[in-house]
Formats: C-alpha cells, sequence, structure tokens
C-alpha cells in the first residue's frame, strides 16, 4: 500500500462507568477526534461505525446530522475497526471519499446489557448445535483454546496470568484506565480469582466497561495541513475464519497468521521492525495465540515470551501499553481503543506509559470467538 | 446434577438444513452428513458440502464414538438450564467433524484431553433427543439410574 493515507485525529470517549447513551458516546469520540485534528463534521464525508443497531452508519449519520457518501458498517465484533480502516484506507486513495471518521460507543457497563449466554440469534444453527450445551460466550471458546494450548506446549496458567499481570502494570501508569488505582496484579492474585471457565479465571477475562472513541482518517496529502503529527496506514490485513465454536479451523493458529502476513507485507516491515503492539486482550490466551500467528515468536514459544516483566513496562516487547482489555477498558469491542493507543504512542503523547522513540505500531484485533482477525501497521509520519 | 428439575436446555427447532438430522435423533441414531459427490463429511448439517460446493447429500451412520479434543468446566450458568460445575467439550468424530458437547458421567476433574467418549441421549420434551458424550467402557462411578 502507497503510503497516501493517515490517521489526523484519535480520541476516547468517556470510559467506565458513563451512563451515558450509545450514541452519546458516540456523539463525544467523534467530536473530540474531529477537534484533535482540526477538522469539524462539516468536513466529514466517510462514516464506519458499528455496533449501534441494524442501520449503524445510517442511525449514527443521523445523530450527528451528517449525510456521509461513503459508509462502511462491517459487523466484525472487535477486528471491525482495523478492517474499517483499511477499507477507508482504500476508498480514500480511490478518491470515494476525503474524511472519515471511524467511531464507536457502548454503554453495556451503565446498561447492564452483557450476558453470559451471549446474544442468541435463533436463526443461526449454533443456536440448535451448540447453545443446547450451554458454553458462556464468548469465554468458553477461549478456555477451550486455553486449555489445548497448555496441553500441546506444557505451559502453565502461570503464563497465562502473565499477561493479566503486565496489563495491570501498563494500567497503573494510564489515568484513564479502569483498574488505574487497583494497585498492581500479582500471578498469585490471578491464581486466586474464581474460575469462570476453567482454565480461564476472572483475572484472565476482560473488563466489562462503557467506553468507546473515534478517529479521523485522510489523505496524507490534507494531513500535512492538521493540527496533529500524522500517523500513517502503512498496511492492512483481514481474515475471516468461522463463527461458531466447533467450526474454528485452528485453535492454536487463529487467522492473525494470515492478516499480519498481509498488513507486515503492504508496509515491506517485518514484525522485528515494530516498536509498539496492540494485541487484542479479550482473555490472556488470545494473547499467546495472536503473538505466535503474528510471527513475534514460533508456536508454543510465547509462554516464554510474556515471562520476567518482558511485555510489563520497561520490558523488551512494548504490548498493550494502555492496560488493555484487561485493565483498561474493554467497551464489548476493544479494536478502535487500540487503534487510538498506537495513535498516542506514535505521536509521543503517551505520558508515563510513552515508549521511547516509538515510530511504527502493529495492531491487531480479534472478534468474536476467534472468528474475525485484522491487523494493521501504522508509521509515525515524517 | 439436579437433573430432574432442571428445564430442557433451549435448542432451536430443525430447519430445512437440519430436520432430517434431529429426525434421526428421534431414534437415537447419531448421523453426520455425507456429500454425495465427493463423499466430504461434515457436521452441522448444510445446505451444500463445503469441500465442493455440491448440494447431493446423504446421512452417514457414525460409530458414536469420539475423543475429547478440548474441554472446559464451566462454572457459572448462562440460564436457568444449567447447573455448573459442568464440561464443554470439543469432541472430534472418527468420521471426521468436530462438534460441541457436554461430556457427562463424570465427574468434571475426570475428563481431559485425548478421552475416548461415546454418545448418549438427554431426551427433549419435543421428542427430540440431544447427544452429549460419556468416557468409553469404564463409567468412573457413573450412578446407576443414568
Amino acid at each position: 500500500m502507497p503510503d497516501g493515507v493517515a490517521i489526523v485525529g484519535a480520541a476516547e470517549s468517556d470510559l467506565g462507568v458513563t451512563g451515558q447513551t450509545i450514541l452519546g458516546l458516540q456523539a463525544q469520540g467523534v467530536t473530540r477526534a474531529l477537534a484533535d485534528a482540526g477538522l469539524t463534521l462539516a468536513d466529514v464525508d466517510g462514516l464506519a461505525t458499528t455496533g449501534v443497531s441494524r442501520f449503524s452508519t445510517a442511525q449514527v449519520a443521523e445523530y450527528l446530522g451528517i449525510q456521509p457518501t461513503w459508509a462502511e458498517a462491517t459487523m466484525a465484533g472487535g477486528a471491525s475497526f482495523e478492517i474499517f480502516l483499511g477499507h477507508a484506507a482504500e476508498a480514500i486513495r480511490a478518491g470515494r471519499c476525503e474524511v472519515v471518521v471511524i467511531s464507536y460507543g457502548s454503554n453495556q457497563r451503565s446498561a447492564r446489557s452483557r450476558s453470559l449466554g451471549g446474544v442468541s440469534e435463533t436463526h443461526l444453527p449454533d443456536q440448535q448445535f451448540e447453545a443446547p450445551y450451554g458454553p458462556l460466550y464468548p469465554i468458553s471458546l477461549y478456555a477451550m483454546a486455553a486449555q489445548r494450548y497448555l496441553h500441546e506446549y506444557a505451559a502453565t496458567p502461570e503464563q497465562l496470568a502473565e499477561v493479566a499481570v503486565a496489563a495491570r502494570a501498563w494500567a497503573l501508569l494510564n489515568p484513564k484506565a479502569f483498574r488505574h488505582d487497583a494497585g498492581p496484579l500479582s500471578v498469585e492474585d490471578v491464581l486466586a480469582s474464581p474460575l469462570v471457565s476453567s482454565p480461564l479465571r476472572v483475572a484472565d477475562c476482560c473488563l466489562v466497561t462503557d467506553g468507546g472513541g473515534a478517529i479521523v482518517v485522510t489523505s496524507l496529502e490534507r494531513a500535512r495541513d492538521l493540527a496533529q503529527p500524522t500517523v500513517v496506514v502503512r498496511g492492512w490485513g483481514e481474515c475471516t475464519t468461522s463463527s461458531s465454536m466447533a467450526q474454528v479451523p485452528d485453535l492454536l493458529v487463529p487467522g492473525a497468521a494470515v492478516s499480519g502476513r498481509r498488513a507486515l507485507a503492504d508496509a515491506g516491515l517485518t514484525v522485528t521492525d515494530i516498536d509498539v503492539l496492540q494485541v487484542y486482550d479479550s482473555f490472556t490466551i488470545n494473547v499467546l495465540l495472536s503473538l505466535e500467528a503474528l510471527g513475534v515468536c514460533g508456536p508454543g514459544e510465547a509462554a516464554r515470551l510474556v515471562e520476567d516483566g518482558r511485555i510489563a513496562p520497561g520490558g523488551s516487547l512494548a504490548l498493550n501499553t494502555s492496560g488493555g482489555g484487561l485493565s483498561y477498558c474493554h467497551p464489548g469491542m476493544l479494536g478502535l481503543l487500540l487503534i487510538i493507543e498506537a495513535v498516542a504512542q506514535l505521536r509521543g503523547q503517551a505520558c508515563a506509559r510513552q515508549v521511547p522513540g516509538a515510530r511504527t505500531a502493529l495492531v491487531h484485533a480479534t472478534g468474536g470467538i476467534l472468528s474475525t482477525h485484522a491487523t494493521v501497521v501504522l508509521e509515525a509520519g515524517r | 446434577m439436579n437433573a430432574g428439575v432442571q428445564p430442557d436446555p433451549p435448542v432451536a427447532a430443525g430447519d430445512a438444513d437440519t430436520s432430517g438430522w434431529w429426525d434421526a435423533t428421534r431414534e437415537h441414531r447419531f448421523v453426520v452428513q455425507a456429500c454425495g459427490a465427493c463423499g466430504a463429511v461434515q457436521h452441522y448439517p448444510r445446505a451444500i458440502c463445503t469441500s465442493c460446493g455440491s448440494p447431493e447429500r446423504s446421512w452417514l451412520p457414525t460409530a458414536g464414538e469420539g475423543t475429547v479434543e478440548t474441554y472446559t468446566v464451566v462454572h457459572r450458568s448462562p440460564g436457568p438450564a444449567f447447573d455448573p460445575p459442568y464440561v464443554v467439550a470439543l469432541v472430534r468424530l472418527p468420521e471426521g467433524p468436530v462438534l460441541l458437547t457436554n461430556v457427562v458421567g463424570c465427574a468434571p476433574e475426570d475428563v481431559h484431553i485425548g478421552l475416548g467418549v461415546q454418545v448418549s441421549w438427554r431426551p427433549l420434551a419435543d421428542g427430540r433427543n440431544l447427544p452429549v458424550f460419556e468416557p468409553k467402557g469404564d463409567r468412573h462411578g457413573l450412578p446407576a439410574d443414568r
């Protein structure tokens, strides 16, 4: 992909427990991100969002009072936003639109709208062939992947716990993190937390919070006149694999292997060129699987990679520097907040958690139950 | 487990793709779908073969056996039909497909990856039967009234 498109605005909405509406959080994120860029709603001709309703883009456009001529509402769970960024970059390069806003909002914690069994759509095969057995959605699928991982590679629950421990350490550096004031987390703390779906415990699972935000994407040419340091979209890749639990093609090799390869190839980079990684941590196991599939290490090696503080602040691998879904925020879908954190790092605006000299970032998101996979590679503009 | 007082789990009705499969469960026959063109075997039932795209399909009887590929012990209930702790597992059939199921008839801690299992039937109020699996051979202290 030619270096023609940049992220020029990025902002979180309020996070945590907000008492606000989904659309109110959307509007807050969009207006903050546009202000960050030095643009207004009148500049926006493209909109990508999901998770609002059956007509998510129409609803958000109406609420904001805009009439975009390019819209994208692919529902791919947490990976939707990395897919949106790739699709938006192509549309901008093709001249179909000029200023795209990618937005998200969720009030799931305030509204208590989350259920352990997930959302049932009775016409789908899983309601005949999977729901009758009482899996927790999505936890039990990741739990079964974790069980298989531990068995296959002789890894331990302590190693899974290291992912949550490091996430907490990053969150202690991030004032916006839900667990910012919760104090450090130890491996022992994780293993003492109640089992939810074995081997995963409460502390292996992401938060349930409100939250959202927006990014603004435009041509690099236009970006040069705007307020913030540019963050160039260097590459992206996506892979859609499955929807049900029994249909995941390989529990240990998610679609990150495909999406990551494509994104890095676009950028002409290898994963060793990446300074900062933001990898979807809905559950601790998801980080291990993604790191291996992205080529950060070999199969079965992530369990040792995450030990000894290597992914904590000051470690050798700068990973999930916001505190991630485990300790920062998880508003049902984390993908957009992963991108927003990458932008903060590449602009040098990440304050106490800033990775010194970060020039390149890779963001990888997983949606559903190892269902959708998307990767973007970003680079600080020159 | 309070099997006597628990309601049936929610099981959506069969449809044009799957009613033949559910009909077989009424006779305690565990079948999978086989492609009439290329012979590929798949589960759940679909309108086409995912290997070759052919709509030619038939029901292949299975041995009703499988191996636990992975599992999880669920500790929180997603609804009134479920009484934790219970085992949710992915079981691979020798015929090829993998299915999600429960492993019953043994303590959750006795389930392990590689465990050989055989089908058992949980009756539903509408006459269908839900296939679950239990350890093959040694029943690990299975109560006589199961």
